[in-house]
C-alpha cells in the first residue's frame, strides 16, 4: 500500500442514463482523463453502456456530454452539482 | 371585421382582372407575396411590388415556383396573410406544397391565371384545363376551396372571399382566373374600407403549454398561432397528432386525414355560390364557370329570344363541387349544356351529380380563345331537341 | 447497477438529482431519437443547445426550420417553434418565417442531399440575397433516410447504392459553394470538434446575414458499413487525425475526400446588408416618407 500512486480526488463526476444509450463510445474515446469504461452490464436494448473505470481521475468537464449524441451521459464538476441540484429541485419539487 | 384602410383602394377604377385581383388581396389584408413571372400571371405580382412598399408588408420574387409556394407558407407561420400567383406550368411546380399547406393547415391564396396547356402550351391565351388539376394534382386525398371569377370586378371581389374562407377553414384556397379574365379591362369598383367584410385569422387564446396547433374546435378547425409566442409549435408535413408531432400509424393518418377532408366535404352545401337564373322549370340548363359565362350567356339569351326555356346556372365556386345543387337542377329541365374551355373536366362533375337523370352535353374547346357564341346555342339547341 | 456510476434514478448520499442541461432545449418525451448508434447528428443537436444555453437568447424568439432526411428530424427534436418541412425547401420557408417576423431568429438544420441537391437552388440564391439565417448543414456524404444514396458530396470512389460500383461523380465542396454564392459567414468543423463547434454556433447565432456552418458526421450505418469504415468512433478519430485548422482559408482549396486532410475553422466572416435592411434602406431612399421601414 505505501508504494501506491497518490491519491487523486475527483473534481466531479458524471450522470448516465444507461437506458438511453447506444453503445457508441464517444464519450469513452474522447474523454480526457479515460475514466470512462464500458460496463459489464447490458441495457435493455443490448448495448454496454459508460460508467466510471476510474472516478478519481474524473474532472467533471463535460467533454463526455458534448460528445453523447443520444443525451444518455453528461459531466459536472462536483463544485457545479450544488447549484445544479437547488435547481433541479425548484424544476422538479416531487423529487 | 372590416379591411385596414392601408390597403384599400377606395373609387371607381379601370383595371384589369390581374391587377383586380391584387387589389383585392391587399384590401383582404395580405402583406406577404412571394411569388415567381409567368405569363399571364405576371401583373398581379408587379402590382403588389409596386403596391406593397407604402401598404407596409413585404414582395419577394423567389428563384421559382417550388420557393414561391413555401416561403408563403414560412410567412403564414410567421404570422401574415399571404398569396402567390401562377399559371399551368408554377401551379404543377406547387404541388407538393399545395399538399404541405394542405396536411399543415395553413390558411394561404393560390391564384392560377389558367392558360393553353399542357406543357408550355400558349402562355398568353386562355383556357380552363387546370380545375381537376387543383382537385387531384398533389398526391394523397385531400380537399381545397376554389373560386372562379368571370369579370375584374369579380377578380377583386372573390379574391377576398378567398383570403376570409382561407382564414375560416385554415386551407388553401385557390383563385382559378384565366387569361382573358386576368387580361380584360373593366370597371372595377372598390368601396370604402368600412364596407369589406374581412375573417380575421383565428388566434389561439391558449397559453403556452396548453395550445396544441391541430386540435379542433367543434367546427373541425384548429386555431392559429404563430412562432415567437411561446408556444413552440411543431409543424411537419409528415402525419401528426394534434401536438404537430409526427404519429405514423394507420389510425393517426385515418383521423387526422378524414378530419380534414370532413372540413371541406361536410360543409359543401354552406360554401356552394351558384348564379342561377331562370333555371326553374327549363328546358336546358347551361352550367358555366369563369369567362365562358359571358359567352354562355350571350348563348342563352339567344336561344331564349327562339322561344326556349332556357337556365343558366354559373359557378362561383367550384370546388367543393356543388353536387347537391346541381343535383337538384337536374330535376328542373330535360338537359344540361357544359361549356367549358378545356376537352372535358367540370363536365364529369355535373355528370356525377346529375347521375345519369338527364343529357349531360359538353361545349369543349382545347384553349387559346373564348368559344364562339354560336356554338354554345347550337348545342343548346341540340340539347333541347 | 454499477457502483462507479451516478443514475439519474439514483443519488449520492440522499441528495437529489441533477438534470441533464440540455434537457430544458429537448422536447423530452420525444426522446429517444430515430437516429443510429454512433450517428454524429445528435453530437451536433448537443453542441447546437449548449450554444442555445451560452448565448442566452431569448428562446422564444429561435426558431428552427428544417427538411427531409435524418438531419431533418432536427426540428421535432428541439424545444423551439419547429418546422420539419419539404425535401430542400426549408431555406425558402425560413426565408418566409423570417421576413414575415424579423424578430425572429430563424436557423436552418438539414442536411447534405436536402441542402445541395434538391435545395442547391435555393440555398445559392438566400445566399446571394444575404438572408439573414443560420444555415447548419449535418454533412455525412450520403442520403441517409432513404438508405445510402449518393449524395453531391459523396467522395469519388465511395460505394452508395446508386453508385454501387463506386462513386464517379465529382463531388461539391460546400463551402466553396457558400463563399461563391456569397454568404457572409462561413465555417467548416467536425463532430470531433465539439467544443469549437459550440463556439462556433455561438458566435454564429448572433450575428446577421447569410451564415453557414458545415459538419462533418459519421453515418456508420449506411456511409461507414457500404465503405467498411468502421464505427462512428472510427471515423471521428478520423476526423481528429486528418483535421487541419486552417481559419481564414481560402475555399477553393477546402474540399474534402476519402483520405488527405479536412481542412475546419472560420473561413469567411465579412458583413453585407441584409436583404430586409437593403429592402429598407433602398426603399427609404427611393421613396422617402411615403414609406415607412418595415419591421423595426
Amino acid at each position: 500500500m505505501s508504494d501506491a500512486a497518490p491519491v487523486r480526488k475527483a473534481k466531479g463526476t458524471v450522470f448516465v442514463q444507461p437506458e438511453v444509450c447506444k453503445g457508441c463510445s464517444y464519450c469513452i474515446e474522447f474523454c480526457p482523463t479515460d475514466c470512462l469504461e464500458f460496463s459489464r452490464e447490458f441495457n435493455a436494448k443490448g448495448y454496454h453502456y459508460p460508467v466510471l473505470g476510474r472516478p478519481e481521475d474524473c474532472t467533471g468537464c463535460g467533454l463526455c456530454g458534448l460528445y453523447c449524441p443520444d443525451f444518455a451521459i453528461f459531466g459536472m464538476r462536483f463544485k457545479d452539482i450544488e447549484a445544479a441540484k437547488a435547481a433541479s429541485l425548484a424544476s422538479h419539487p416531487t423529487r | 371585421m372590416t379591411a385596414d384602410p392601408k390597403g384599400v383602394l377606395t373609387g371607381v377604377h379601370f383595371l384589369d382582372g390581374d391587377h383586380a385581383a391584387c387589389e383585392g388581396a391587399l384590401a383582404a389584408g395580405c402583406r406577404f407575396v412571394s411569388g415567381y413571372p409567368i405569363t399571364p400571371s405576371t401583373e398581379v405580382v408587379e402590382r403588389f411590388a409596386q403596391r406593397i412598399p407604402m401598404v407596409g408588408g413585404v414582395f419577394i420574387q423567389m428563384e421559382d415556383e417550388l420557393a414561391a409556394s413555401i416561403t408563403m407558407l414560412g410567412a403564414v407561420w410567421g404570422g401574415k396573410k399571404v398569396m402567390t400567383v401562377t399559371s399551368g406550368p408554377g401551379l404543377s411546380l406547387m404541388m407538393e406544397h399545395l399538399g404541405l399547406a394542405y396536411i399543415t393547415e395553413a390558411p394561404c391564396v393560390f391564384i392560377d391565371v389558367q392558360r393553353g396547356g399542357p406543357s408550355t402550351g400558349l402562355p398568353t391565351l386562355p383556357a380552363q384545363a387546370d380545375m381537376m388539376q387543383v382537385k387531384w394534382g398533389s398526391h394523397g386525398d385531400y380537399e381545397i376551396i376554389a373560386l372562379v371569377p368571370d369579370s375584374p370586378q369579380e377578380c377583386f371581389d372573390l379574391t377576398i372571399k378567398a383570403f376570409n374562407l382561407a382564414e375560416q377553414w385554415r386551407v388553401p384556397v385557390f383563385l382559378m382566373m384565366d387569361e382573358v379574365v386576368g387580361h380584360m379591362t373593366e370597371r372595377v369598383v372598390i368601396p370604402e374600407a368600412s364596407a369589406i367584410e374581412i375573417t380575421e385569422r383565428r388566434w389561439t387564446k391558449k397559453a403556452p403549454g396548453e395550445y396544441r396547433p391541430f386540435d379542433a374546435c367543434a367546427d373541425g378547425v384548429p386555431a392559429m398561432a404563430k412562432a415567437g409566442d411561446g408556444h413552440r409549435i411543431h409543424v411537419t408535413g409528415l402525419t401528426h397528432d394534434e401536438r404537430g408531432w409526427p404519429a405514423l400509424t394507420p389510425k393517426s393518418q385515418d383521423k387526422l386525414i378524414r378530419r380534414l377532408t370532413n372540413k371541406i366535404r361536410d360543409n359543401a352545401d354552406a360554401l356552394a355560390d351558384i348564379r342561377e337564373d331562370q333555371c326553374e322549370g327549363a328546358d336546358v340548363i347551361v352550367v358555366s364557370y369563369g369567362i365562358t359565362s359571358r359567352v354562355a350567356s350571350s348563348a342563352v339569351l339567344q336561344a331564349r329570344a327562339q322561344g326556349l326555356k332556357v337556365g343558366h346556372a354559373r359557378l362561383v365556386v367550384a370546388w367543393p363541387f356543388p353536387t347537391t345543387r346541381i343535383a337538384y337542377l337536374a330535376t328542373q329541365c330535360k338537359a344540361m349544356v357544359v361549356p367549358e374551355l378545356n376537352l372535358g373536366q367540370m363536365v364529369h362533375e355535373v355528370s356525377r351529380a346529375v347521375a345519369g337523370k338527364v343529357p349531360v352535353l359538353l361545349v369543349d374547346h382545347a384553349g387559346g380563345t373564348v368559344h364562339e357564341p354560336q356554338v354554345i346555342l347550337d348545342r343548346i339547341l341540340e340539347a333541347a331537341r | 447497477m454499477s457502483e462507479t456510476t451516478l443514475n439519474d434514478d439514483q443519488d449520492l448520499s440522499g441528495l437529489p438529482l441533477v438534470d441533464n442541461p440540455v434537457m430544458p432545449y429537448l422536447r423530452q418525451e420525444r426522446i429517444p431519437h430515430i437516429w443510429c448508434p454512433g450517428c454524429g447528428i445528435g453530437t451536433t443537436v448537443n453542441c447546437f443547445t449548449r450554444a442555445l444555453e451560452e448565448a442566452a437568447l431569448d428562446l422564444d424568439k429561435v426558431a428552427i426550420v428544417s427538411g427531409i432526411g435524418c438531419t431533418g428530424r432536427v426540428a421535432g427534436y428541439l424545444n423551439l417553434d419547429s418546422f420539419h418541412t419539404t425535401h430542400g425547401r426549408a431555406i425558402p420557408f425560413a426565408t418566409g418565417l423570417k421576413l414575415a417576423n424579423p424578430d425572429l431568429n430563424v436557423v436552418v438544420y438539414s442536411g447534405d442531399g436536402d441542402l445541395f441537391a434538391i435545395g442547391g437552388n435555393h440555398f445559392m440564391h438566400a445566399a446571394r440575397r444575404n438572408m439573414d439565417l443560420l444555415v447548419v448543414c449535418v454533412n455525412n456524404f450520403t442520403y441517409g433516410m432513404t438508405g445510402g444514396q449518393v449524395a453531391p458530396t459523396t467522395p469519388i470512389g465511395a460505394t452508395q447504392t446508386t453508385m454501387p460500383f463506386g462513386n464517379f461523380e465529382n463531388p461539391a465542396s460546400l463551402p466553396f459553394l457558400a463563399d461563391a454564392a456569397g454568404a457572409t459567414f462561413v465555417a467548416r468543423w467536425t463532430v470531433f470538434h465539439v467544443r469549437q463547434l459550440t463556439r462556433c454556433f455561438k458566435e454564429a447565432l448572433g450575428k446577421k446575414g447569410f451564415r453557414f456552418i458545415e459538419i462533418m458526421a459519421p453515418c456508420p450505418t449506411l456511409f461507414l458499413r457500404r465503405n467498411r469504415l468502421g464505427d462512428g468512433v472510427d471515423m471521428v478519430r478520423q476526423y481528429k487525425e486528418r483535421s487541419v485548422l486552417r481559419n481564414g482559408a481560402d475555399t477553393k482549396e477546402v474540399a474534402v475526400g476519402m483520405e488527405g486532410d479536412i481542412v475546419v475553422g472560420t473561413f469567411v466572416d465579412r458583413e453585407r446588408p441584409t436583404w430586409l435592411d437593403a429592402m429598407n434602406s433602398h426603399f427609404s431612399s427611393v421613396l422617402g416618407d411615403r414609406y415607412r421601414t418595415y419591421g423595426g
